[in-house]
């Protein structure tokens, strides 16, 4: 038996037969310019801040974090013993790149960097229904209220 | 994964086929971390979607550079080398701590508690019950994620070079006593007929 992580025919499988909602066309907007648009983040790498309950085992923890902008002092909440953590232990940018976007922000490539991040936890019910209807649109009404304007989004 | 943004008829993605737990693909390596965010917003221009781009360059899970990262001489020769070697270790994982200013550690224990558990595992490997040695069922598991993310953590310190994929997960169980001591003791409580939800998790699936 591999690895699952390290085994990309398993991931392959997997991605292809996971149970996921059904969405007919989705909508598609064209946001401000780069240069004028304020970025978050959104990551579903369960980061916390330290001293923060975090994320629970399994896959029925829906909640988001905030992680503000100045943050550094975050936990990875990817328990899972199958998950590779070594990457994210020598930089948490491979996951969580704010310094990146703070360096696009000074350069001038994008507008500016939000107050506020987010992050969930990847491993969720098949529906991700929870998400769906309920701490999804709660952080996108939030980061709306920040005038977030794009959002990159990094999966783990 | 592709496969998934296709089927959820994501309005913009890009592809990154790198490990997971590596989304901008190369830790440490501002320019390659720039490029990625660079792909990913230039999607940005595309004038209708959904679109899914893939980016050009590809990381193996597997085959990578093996972790480069020397081990302390024996300190203290009275104590079980998995806790000696943790207690020599500490300094540097302070270092750790003190340059990033944070941790995984502290899902069950403190880092200053990890040579105190891996003298459980001592114990359990020694021929006493896994729960009778202080780990209560729920706590075991969450006791090894932060022994083994101590170990990454100053991984990072000492290491030269690159962190690869699953570099540091396969340096703590295959180069160091901390790791083996793990390993051992997963196999003792497997054949003192412990229940597999207990023992399975203390190392990867595919570990023995």
């Amino acid at each position: 038996m591999s690895v699952f992580g390290k085994d990309e025919t398993a991931i392959g499988k997997f991605a292809a037969t996971m149970p996921v909602p059904e969405f007919g066309k989705g909508s598609f907007n064209r946001p401000k310019p780069l240069n004028l648009a304020k970025v978050a983040i959104v990551t579903t790498a369960a980061l916390h801040q330290a001293g923060r309950d975090g994320f629970e085992l399994g896959d029925s923890d829906f909640h988001y974090e905030t992680l503000p902008r100045d943050a550094r002092d975050l936990a990875l909440g990817h328990h899972s013993v199958n998950f590779d953590r070594g990457g994210f232990a020598a930089d948490i940018n491979v996951v969580y790149p704010i310094d990146r976007l703070e360096e696009l922000a000074d350069n001038g490539s994008i507008g500016a960097v939000a107050e506020n991040h987010y992050a969930f936890a990847g491993n969720q019910s098949a529906t991700v229904s929870e998400i769906r209807l309920d701490s999804g649109p709660l952080c996108a009404r939030q980061m709306l209220s920040e005038e977030v304007d794009i959002v990159l989004l990094t999966g783990t | 994964m592709r496969e998934v943004a296709e089927r959820m008829n994501v309005p913009r993605a890009l592809y990154t086929p790198f490990p997971v737990g590596r989304s901008l693909g190369k830790p440490g390596d501002k320019d390659f971390q720039h490029k990625v965010l660079q792909a990913a917003f230039g999607l940005l221009e595309e004038p209708e979607g959904p679109v899914i781009r893939e980016f050009p360059v590809s990381i193996s899970p597997i085959g990578g550079e093996p972790l480069v990262c020397a081990l302390p001489p024996r300190m203290n020769t009275e104590l079980h080398p998995a806790v000696d070697e943790a207690e020599a270790l500490m300094a540097a994982y302070d270092r750790a701590y003190q340059k990033n200013k944070r941790t995984s550690i502290g899902m069950k224990i403190s880092a200053e508690q990890v040579p105190e558990a891996l003298g459980r595992f001592v114990r359990i490997t020694e021929g006493e019950q896994w729960d009778e040695v202080g780990f209560p069922s729920e706590s075991i598991y969450g006791t090894v994620h932060d022994i083994r993310c101590y170990y990454e953590e100053l991984a990072c310190e000492l290491a030269e070079g690159p962190i690869g994929p699953w570099a540091t997960e396969e340096w703590f169980y295959d180069k160091t006593e901390g790791g083996q001591l793990i390993l051992k003791a997963r196999r003792v409580m497997r054949d003192q007929g412990a229940d597999q939800s207990i023992w399975f998790g203390l190392a990867p699936a595919g570990r023995e």
